[in-house]
C-alpha cells in the first residue's frame, strides 16, 4: 500500500510550517497562519517549472539543497511584491509637487539627488519616479541624479531591468499620455523607452542583509514591504534607514503602513492625502 | 451613488463591465453604441464616468467621444476608453479626441479602479475582486 499523498493543489501542514520557517529565516518575511492558499498558488507554478509533481516533493528538494536554484525560486515566488505604475496616485503627485522640489532646494549647491526604491519588484515604481521626473521636474535631468532600484528577488530584478510589460501591467495605473510617450509596443508587450530605463540602476538587496544604498540618500520609497516583517526586523530596518537617509531626507511608506505601527522617530509630514516621513534635520550652526 | 455608463456593442462585455462597475459602487446603465448612449444622456442627464468601446455599429467610440466633448452639457463626464484596440496610435487619437484615459481589454476591476483614480473619479467600493 502506498503512503497517503497530498494532491498537487494542496500542502501538508508540516510542509507549510517548514516553508514558513524557511522563508522567515532567508528573508525575515513572515507568512501568516492560514495563508496556505498563498503558498499553494505561488509555489505550484514553481513546482511545474522544475518538473516536480507535488508540493511535498518540492519541499523535500528545498530541504536537501537549501541554497540551490529551486530554493531561490521558492523565495522569489513567496516574496514578490504586488505593484503597479504610479501606485495609489497621490504619493506620486506630492512627490513632484512638494517632496522633490523641497529636496532640490536643500541640495541646490551640490546638484546631487539620490533616490532609492527599496522594494522595486518588477520595476514599475522606479520607472514611475523616472517618468514623473521627466514630466514635471526636467531640471533634475541636468543634476547628478541616481534612482537606485533594489529587490530581494534576482529574477524579478532581471525582469525589471529589461523594462518590458504585459498589457495587464500597462492597464494598471499607467496614465495613457505616459504610455504614448514612454513606451513602444512589442507584439502584445510594451517596452519602456531607453531614456527612462537608463535613469534607473538595478541592484540586488535583501533588506535584512547589507544594503546597496549608501548613506546620504535623499529619498527612500519603502512601500508595502514592512508589513511582511516581524516587529523587531521592521524596527531594525527603520533604524538603519534613518542612518542611510540624509538629514531632512524623506521616507515614503505604503498607505496601510502610515497608521498602525508607523515610525515615531521621524517627522510625520502630511501632504494632501499622502503621508511622508522625514529624518530630523541637523540644526543650523 | 455615482453613475456610470457602459457603451459596448458586445452583450457579454456590457454585462461584464456593468457587473464590474456595480461592484465598484456605481449605479450603472449601458448602451450598445455611441448614438444609443447619447440618447440615454439626453433622457437622463450626465453620468460621472462612461466606459467607451472603440468599434461599434451606428456610432463608434471615437465619434462618441468627439460628440460628447463638443457639448458643454457633458463637460463633467469622464471618458474611459475600454477597447481591444491596442496601438500607441489608437491611444494617442483617443486622448486627442478628448478621452480622459485608455484601458486595453481584457480589463480587471483593479485596473478600472486605478484608471478611475487617475481620472479623479472617486470609487465608492475598494476593488478587491477581479472581473
Amino acid at each position: 500500500m502506498s503512503p497517503p499523498t497530498v494532491p498537487a493543489a494542496d500542502i501538508a501542514p508540516a510542509d507549510f510550517s517548514w516553508i514558513r520557517e524557511f522563508v522567515r529565516r532567508e528573508s525575515a518575511i513572515t507568512i501568516d497562519e492560514g495563508k496556505e492558499y498563498l503558498v499553494v498558488s505561488r509555489l505550484t507554478p514553481v513546482a511545474a517549472a522544475h518538473g516536480i509533481g507535488d508540493l511535498g516533493q518540492l519541499v523535500d528538494r528545498v530541504r536537501s539543497l537549501p541554497s540551490g536554484q529551486l530554493s531561490g525560486d521558492v523565495i522569489d515566488a513567496l516574496t514578490i511584491n504586488e505593484t503597479s505604475f504610479f501606485r495609489d496616485v497621490h504619493p506620486f503627485r506630492t512627490l513632484v509637487t512638494d517632496v522633490l522640489p523641497e529636496l532640490m532646494r536643500t541640495n541646490a549647491a551640490s546638484r546631487r539627488m539620490r533616490i532609492w526604491c527599496a522594494a522595486a519588484s518588477s520595476g514599475q515604481e522606479p520607472y514611475s519616479v523616472a517618468m514623473a521626473i521627466r514630466e514635471h521636474l526636467p531640471a533634475l535631468l541636468g543634476w547628478d541624479l541616481e534612482i537606485l532600484a533594489t529587490d530581494i528577488s534576482r529574477a524579478v530584478l532581471a525582469r525589471a531591468a529589461h523594462g518590458e510589460y504585459s498589457q495587464l501591467d500597462i492597464n494598471r495605473g499607467l496614465p495613457a499620455p505616459m504610455l504614448v510617450k514612454y513606451f513602444q509596443r512589442n507584439g502584445t508587450r510594451w517596452r519602456i523607452s531607453d531614456d527612462v530605463r537608463g535613469m534607473v540602476r538595478f541592484e540586488h538587496t535583501n533588506l535584512i542583509g547589507p544594503w546597496a544604498a549608501q548613506p546620504g540618500t535623499d529619498l527612500v520609497l519603502l512601500r508595502n514591504v514592512l508589513i511582511y516583517f516581524d516587529d523587531t526586523t521592521k524596527q531594525d530596518i527603520l533604524r538603519r534607514m534613518r542612518q542611510t537617509l540624509a538629514p531632512g531626507g524623506f521616507l515614503g511608506l505604503g498607505g496601510a503602513e502610515t497608521t498602525v505601527g508607523a515610525p515615531t522617530d521621524y517627522d510625520r509630514v502630511t501632504l494632501g492625502r499622502s503621508v511622508w516621513f522625514r529624518t530630523v534635520r541637523r540644526p543650523s550652526p | 451613488m455615482p453613475r456610470a455608463l457602459v457603451i459596448d456593442d458586445s452583450r457579454a462585455m456590457r454585462s461584464l463591465l456593468t457587473r464590474l462597475m456595480t461592484g465598484l459602487g456605481f449605479d450603472t446603465d449601458s448602451a450598445e453604441h455611441g448614438q444609443a448612449a447619447l440618447d440615454l444622456l439626453d433622457a437622463e442627464g450626465p453620468v460621472d464616468v462612461a466606459l467607451v468601446d472603440w468599434n461599434m455599429p451606428v456610432m463608434d467610440g471615437l465619434s462618441f467621444v468627439r460628440t460628447v466633448r463638443d457639448d458643454r452639457r457633458w463637460d463633467r463626464i469622464k471618458l474611459l476608453m475600454v477597447t481591444s484596440e491596442a496601438s500607441p496610435r489608437n491611444v494617442y487619437e483617443a486622448m486627442k479626441a478628448g478621452a480622459d484615459e485608455y484601458a486595453m481589454k481584457p480589463v480587471t476591476a483593479d485596473a478600472v479602479a486605478q484608471k478611475l483614480a487617475l481620472m479623479g473619479v472617486p470609487v465608492p467600493v475598494a476593488a478587491g475582486v477581479d472581473a
